[in-house]
Parts: C-alpha cells; structure tokens; sequence
C-alpha cells in the first residue's frame, strides 16, 4: 500500500465499495461520538486524507493497551483505521527487530520530519536510565529523540498518559507520563487501563478528519470520549438518584442491578466512555457485569484509597472532609468527589521516588 | 404514533430503566413529523444513549416492523428495517463477525445507503464495459 495513497484509495484498494466506505463512515462518526449529521463531512475529509506515519514507543507497560487495539482478527472499524495509517514502527508487532527496528524509526522520522503521529504506551522511568532501554538506548532518550519531529503525540493508556500502575506508590521507577518530559508538542491523552480500542483510533480517525488535534479537558483527553463521568451515563444511575445500592455482591439490591457506588464504584469521578462504547464488541462494561468502576483512566487510580470503598469513604482527616461537604453546600457525593479530587491532586504534588535500595532496605 | 406518557414504559420501578425509552420514542415522532411537512430527513445514534439491558429490544419492540427489510453486504452484512411508522427506519451495521459497529434509527423516505451510488455506478459501468469489449 503506497503512502501517497488517499484513505479512500486505500479502502477502495481493497475492493471496499462506496456504499461500504459510507458504512464506514457511519460507524466512525458514531465512534468519534460526533452527530450522524457530519457523516457526509467526515466522508469527504476521509477520501482525501494522505495515510500519516505512526511510530509507536512502548516503555513500562504491559502490552495490554495494544493488545486493546489488535485482539480482533476480522475487519472491524477500528482494524480498517489501524490498516489505513501507516505503521513504520512498532516494536511488538512489527517483523524487523534489533538494528533493522530502529533504522526503520530512524528512516521514518527522517521521511516524515514534522508530521508524523507518535504514538506512547507505557511511562517512562526517570530513576535510572538502565530501568527500561530499547536496542541500549534509554526511554527517556528515545522519547526526546522521536518526539522532536512528531506533529502531535498521543500518549495510549493511562500509564503514557498520567503515569499509572509503574507511577503508584512507590513509583520505585521513578515513573513519569510523557507530558512531564515533554512540553513543546501537542499531547493528546487517551486513558484508560487499558483505554477502549475504538477511543484510540477514533482519535487517530478525528486527526485524520479534520487535521486538528480534538478538544481536549483540563487533563489532555479529548472531550469527545472522556467530556462526561461515567456516573452521568450509567444505566444504573436512576438507582443512584433514588437511593438504592447494593450492599454487598451478593445482596437484593445486587441482584436487582442497584447501583454499586457503596461497593467502591468510582464512576462519579471517572471520565471515560465505557457506559456508551462499551467493551467487547458493544457487550457491557464493567458496571453492567455488576462490578464497580475502578476509575482506570483517571491519574493515581491505583492509589485512591481501594478499589471496593465507596468514594464517600474517608482515608484521611476527616473533619476535612465535612468542610468540603458543608463549603460546598451541596449533595453529599458532589461534595466527596470534589474532596477526592482535591486529594488526587495533593498525591500528584507529594511524587515519591523510592529505588531498588530503597525497598530492599525494607526488606 | 402514539405514545404513552408513563416514565418508563411500564417498567417495575425497581427495574434496568434509564427513562431513555419515551423521550426517544418522542424524539423520533418529532422527526417524522419534521419529515411529513418539509421533507426533513434525521438520523439518531441509538449509541450514544444511554440505555439499560432490554431497553434498546423494547424499543426495537415499540417501533416493531414494517413492509420493508433490505440486507446489505458491504464491509459485512447491514439490516436496514422499515418499522411499522412508514418513513422511519432501524439501520444496523455489523462487521464480518456480525458485531454490531452502529445502530441508528433513520426518519427519512429512504436511507441513502440503500440507493446505488455514483461512484459504484461508475465502477461497475466501467466492468461492465471492459467485459463487452
């Protein structure tokens, strides 16, 4: 497939007819959670687009968030979008290895000067540079290097994004996200643990379209996908307003699918798009299979004082708690999410870095 | 159309129900009205609503079928359902493993999808003439 190619071309390359190509279309503005109304727009956007090169960094992650993208094996909306870019590097899918590997980052970087997407998973360790190194060079180097010529990057996955599970107390890695080591491009953060594979290439798609990095939140997400709380689009929420949880997994109000916000669910202060999008080919979410949210693209998730405690569950000083309730002058849950934000931002601002002698001191 | 006021169809109160189902079948009345006097065609995500379990079967359900089922094969097989409203549509799209990749209801004479078109016209005109010469 020749990188001169238009999308369209490519699509109809590959035998796509135009009323498939519409189809498709269709399916990626509903992706993009635009309005079907832009459809004919975003059609014509689509058929002109040049193929971008993407070169995609791994660092400390778990390969989970590209498994997110690539465990389908049948042509699926987000699978034509991942064919239509072209991928010049990727050191868990691609064949190359070693030497070979890096000449084809380096040789894409230099064809592309500018304009190429680069793509992040994994946070990237500031402790010790021999904590994670691709072909001998350092995370932090690689990161720098390639960045430098990136048109934008988007940081996949909540560890690229906010440091995530390398990051959680005691970070013994130092681990930072990427936007803490660079700061003069343009990054695009797509959370979540791993984050929803349409959401990555509906980005991918939305700088296809329109050529602009979307409207992003306060923490870099773009608001089409994380601009409302899990909370506000749970199917479950009428529960929640009418004051009816289940107590325990296993109870009434369980088995009746009351909402789980006493059994730790996070979802009042998690933005993400599980509650529309859904997982596993549009089955359900975590919420709908009767667990609670854990709040996976939000920072510090990890640390947020446990997975099964309701947020309303004071982990420090209490009487600072009853302030916000009382300050705030509002429900209860609004107050506590304010407070759990506020206490996300403190854990931010108190970084720990703890290294290997450190723990083994512990021992 | 006529459509009940209750909250939630008729649901137990204790029951999956978002409170989605009334206002969506309202919105879509106000569509084929828009659609019977200017021709104004409208299509709704049925995705990016929030729905319980059941809730998009008992819509399905509400709408029921109608005189016309097209099956379309491209980029895996679509349903596009005339429901019993004449003028409104059901337009399901699934991939090759019959996932579903997006659900709209179309309010319009006949969606777009249906009708050949231009470019494939134009391919298939040009097979076609390959083929007899």
């Amino acid at each position: 497939m020749s990188k001169d190619q238009t999308i369209g071309e490519a699509l109809r390359a590959r035998g796509i007819s135009r009323r498939g190509f519409m189809k498709f279309c269709a399916a990626t503005a509903s992706m993009m959670a635009l309005p079907p109304s832009m459809v004919p727009m975003i059609a014509e956007a689509l058929e002109k687009a040049r193929r971008p090169s993407v070169i995609w960094l791994s660092f400390q992650e778990c390969t989970g968030c590209t498994e997110s993208l690539t465990r389908s094996h049948s042509p699926t909306v987000e699978g034509l979008i991942f064919d239509t870019i072209s991928l010049d590097y990727h050191h868990t899918l691609q064949a190359a290895s070693g030497a070979a590997a890096e000449a084809a980052r380096e040789a894409a970087m230099q064809e592309n000067e500018g304009n190429y997407i680069l793509v992040v998973d994994g946070s990237i360790p500031t402790k010790n540079p021999g904590y994670s190194t691709i072909a001998g060079i350092s995370n932090v180097d690689m990161l720098q290097e390639t960045a430098a010529g990136a048109a934008a990057i988007v940081a996949v996955g909540t560890c690229a994004a906010f440091g995530g599970i390398p990051h959680a107390s005691p970070n013994p890695t130092g681990a930072v996200s990427v936007s803490e080591l660079v700061t003069d491009k343009p990054i695009i953060n797509v959370s979540g643990c791993p984050p929803i594979p349409v959401v990555i290439t509906g980005v991918l798609a939305q700088y296809l379209t329109f050529g602009v990095i979307p409207d992003l939140d306060e923490l870099g997400r773009p608001r089409a996908f994380y601009g409302q709380s899990i909370h506000d689009r749970c199917y479950r929420r009428p529960f929640y307003d009418k004051g009816l949880f289940a107590e325990t997994f296993d109870d009434e109000g369980a088995k009746k699918g009351w909402c789980l916000y006493k059994l730790g669910c996070k979802g009042p202060t998690t933005y993400n798009a599980c509650a529309t999008t859904k997982w596993n080919e549009g089955t359900s979410f975590p919420i709908e299979s009767g667990h609670p949210c854990l709040g996976c693209s939000e920072p510090d998730f990890w640390d947020g004082g446990g997975f099964y405690k309701a947020i309303s569950t004071p982990t420090e000083d209490i009487t600072r708690t009853a302030v916000y309730a009382i300050g705030a002058g509002a429900a209860a849950g609004v107050a506590l999410g304010a407070y759990n934000r506020s206490k996300k931002h403190r854990m931010e601002k108190q970084h720990q870095k703890v290294g290997i002698d450190d723990l083994e001191k512990g021992d | 159309m006529e459509i009940q006021t209750e909250t939630a169809c008729g649901a137990e109160p204790d029951s999956f129900a978002t409170g989605n189902v009334i206002p969506l079948l309202h919105e879509i009345r106000h569509a084929l009205q828009a659609l019977h006097d200017n021709g104004q065609e409208t299509v709704i995500d049925l995705r990016s609503i929030p729905l319980g379990p059941g809730e998009e079967e008992l819509i399905q359900e509400r709408l029921g079928r109608g005189e016309v089922t097209v099956q379309l094969s491209a980029l895996g097989p679509s349903e596009i359902v005339e429901t019993r409203f004449s003028g409104v549509w059901l337009v399901t799209h699934r991939n090759n493993d019959a996932e579903v990749i997006g659900k709209f209801v179309e309010v319009c004479v006949i969606p777009r999808l249906v009708t050949a078109q231009q470019a494939d016209i134009r391919a298939g005109l040009a097979e076609l003439n390959s083929q007899l010469t």
